[in-house]
């Protein structure tokens, strides 16, 4: 199923589909290794819409809310 | 090949400091969190016979500049000769972007494959002979923290060449990246460890906020525990027991009213030398920083220094993301002010790892305004805790508020919004002791040799300044103000002056006035938010440029000049 970031609930894992949003968004955070087709685990989420936490291979990324709804992720399915 | 400059260059929280560090012999700051390196630094290394200068240049994770520390390290690259590239071993991927985008210029470079320990426990294997057929450059496994793997870095320098790369587009780097891992890089699965299930709970809020309020409540108990204990038991009595007599016998063989007994020993109080109030350069100068804050600089950085190296400041920043949006920041800019808590110097250069001008003002300003440096703090721990913690509680709430307000204020008459926080957060690492206190003498060092001095100066400056009779007619221009609007004796002017120049003095100079507490809170209270000492000052200038400084300025003087009107109006 197609969610963005800041839908996934914790603890879910999935792999990128789609950054929305302009080039300089997309460079900015492609170069953090946040890319199309890479596999992504939701850590955690602030409340009242704060940064997301994620975690890509080795290392973890807080991702501010609004940029996180920028990034479509396709969820695993879980048994 | 002439070597004159090696730049190390990398991503941020790869290890760049620490291994710069092993290079050159020089002292740098090290921690684990992005960003700890916002200038570059240089110290001379030796490669044979030459002694080419070493540039650890601030982290970046693309040669196409985000941020200020970015732009740095670009700028650096134009007069490099030599890159070491330093690569997280551990975080490969991400980290060969740089690298790529270093291999397609005109400069030599070697790669050092750092936190290469930490790759085994991770159940990483890199081939890295392999590494290097792809990439055509040396690579060197390393652990800067250790020193392993650094001489044969050495050793192999003169290999570094530039075999610049094409790629036509960032798809064609990332194909390429790809590649090269999936054949040079395994991963063995295996369970969270004890340290990344303490990772998770410090960032989930509904665990992480108590955290938070724990480490932040323990830390400041500590500090006064130690800061405190250090006083009572250590710095009062040798100044007591060894000191005092020695400045006794002076005191007698300069005679009372001689100008040199003024500057030395300065004035006696009930025919006594207090170290607190006499206001001498060879008493209160030497007692000030050394028995009253020296003990809070110490206990502050240690326990800093244990949460910058564990890691946990990044996972703070999270947490604190949504209130600092409200003040026109994002959760990043704490980093800035939990340094500013030490000194507000390295709080301010801090200031370069947010992204824009308005944040950068905002932050610069409220920081100004409501964080006090450490040296600040002990002074008012020591005076106004003398007469009852709460007071200093309440100046501490009441700059807490006024943080808020300020913020408030300015997030909504500033135009623009606050962008939104992209951080990396490093894993949790347990620091090393021999690293922590290499850190933590550093930073006294730093305090003893730059600080000391000026508070010296700042005590011989305000007696010339009494003798010449310029603190007398400056008390009668302000005392409008010191005494109409604030309540406090027109003599407060000496310490407004002093606290252009140092704070710590400053608050001391409150304390030969005898002032009511009512005046002693009004007065530290100013003393806080008026102006940042003069260190902070031209860095502030250099960061924000003259303009943005002044504006600051005027913020901090009118917010000053309320603050202790409303002050004396409302407290008892």
């Amino acid at each position: 199923m197609l969610k963005d970031l800041t839908q996934m609930s914790a603890g879910e894992t999935g792999v990128i589909k789609e950054l929305l949003g302009g080039r300089g968004f997309v460079k900015r955070i492609e170069s953090l290794g946040i890319r199309e087709g890479k596999r992504i685990k939701k850590i955690s989420s602030q409340f009242f819409r704060g940064p997301q936490t994620i975690e890509i291979d080795n290392s973890q990324f807080a991702i501010g809310f609004g940029m996180a709804k920028k990034i479509i992720v396709e969820v695993d399915e879980t048994k | 090949m002439k070597l004159n400059k090696i730049l190390l260059m990398g991503n941020p929280n790869v290890g760049k400091s620490a291994i710069f560090s092993r290079l050159t012999g020089a002292k740098v700051i090290i921690s684990n969190y992005p960003g700890t390196t916002v200038e570059f630094t240089q110290g001379r290394m030796k490669v044979g016979e030459e002694t080419p200068m070493v540039i650890d240049v601030p982290g970046t994770y693309t040669l196409e500049p985000t941020c200020k520390a970015e732009e740095v390290a670009v700028e650096m690259l134009k007069e490099g000769d030599l890159v070491i590239n330093v690569v997280d071993a551990t975080n490969l991927e991400r980290n060969l972007y740089l690298t790529l985008q270093l291999l397609e210029r005109d400069i030599p470079v070697i790669i050092a494959l750092n936190m290469w320990d930490d790759t085994k426990h991770k159940g990483i294997d890199i081939d890295v002979k392999r590494l290097e057929e792809f990439l055509k450059v040396p690579v060197v496994p390393t652990c800067g923290l250790s020193g392993e793997g650094i001489h044969t870095l050495i050793d192999r320098l003169p290999e570094a060449n530039a075999p610049k790369f094409k790629f036509s587009s960032d798809k064609e780097r990332w194909e390429t990246i790809g590649k090269i891992v999936s054949s040079v890089q395994k991963i063995t699965h295996r369970h969270h460890s004890f340290l990344e299930n303490i990772e998770d709970l410090s960032v989930k809020p509904l665990t992480g906020i108590p955290i938070a309020l724990g480490v932040i409540y323990l830390t400041f108990w500590i500090i006064r525990f130690l800061g405190e204990g250090l006083i009572k038991l250590l710095f009062d009595p040798i100044f007591e027991n060894f000191w005092l007599p020695l400045m006794n016998k002076l005191s007698i063989t300069l005679s009372e009213n001689n100008f040199l007994h003024t500057i030395l020993i300065g004035n006696l109080v009930n025919g006594k030398i207090e170290f607190g109030k006499s206001l001498g350069v060879l008493t209160t100068g030497l007692y000030v920083p050394l028995a009253m804050v020296l003990p809070y600089i110490f206990s502050f950085y240690l326990l800093l220094g244990i949460w910058e190296d564990f890691g946990y400041l990044p996972r703070l920043a999270v947490l604190v993301d949504n209130f600092m949006h409200h003040i026109g920041l994002h959760g990043y800019a704490i980093v800035s002010f939990i340094l500013g808590l030490g000194c507000n110097v390295p709080g301010a250069l801090a200031i370069r790892l947010l992204e824009g001008r308005r944040e950068k003002f905002i932050a610069a300003t409220l920081m100004a305004i409501a964080v006090p440096c450490m040296a600040q703090i002990a002074m008012i721990i020591g005076l106004l805790g003398a007469r009852g913690g709460r007071y200093v509680l309440f100046i501490f709430t009441l700059l807490f508020l006024l943080l808020i307000i300020k913020g408030i204020i300015l997030n909504k008459f500033l135009k623009g919004t606050s962008p939104e926080l992209l951080l990396e957060i490093p894993p949790y690492r347990i620091p090393q002791m021999k690293a922590l206190l290499k850190k933590l003498w550093m930073r006294l060092f730093s305090f003893l040799h730059e600080a000391v001095p000026l508070v010296l100066l700042g005590i011989i400056f305000i007696n010339l300044l009494y003798a010449l009779k310029i603190i007398d007619f400056l008390a009668q221009f302000f005392s409008p103000i010191l005494t109409g609007l604030w309540g406090l004796p027109k003599e407060a002017i000496s310490a407004l002056l002093i606290g252009f120049l140092r704070k710590d003095v400053a608050v001391g100079m409150l304390s030969p006035l005898n002032l009511t507490t009512k005046q002693l809170i009004i007065g530290s209270t100013i003393l806080a938010v008026y102006y940042p000492c003069i260190a902070t000052f031209l860095v502030l200038m250099r960061e924000l440029g003259i303009k943005d400084t002044l504006k600051s300025t005027m913020i901090m003087l009118i917010t000053a000049l309320s603050i202790g009107m409303v002050l004396n109006f409302f407290l008892p």
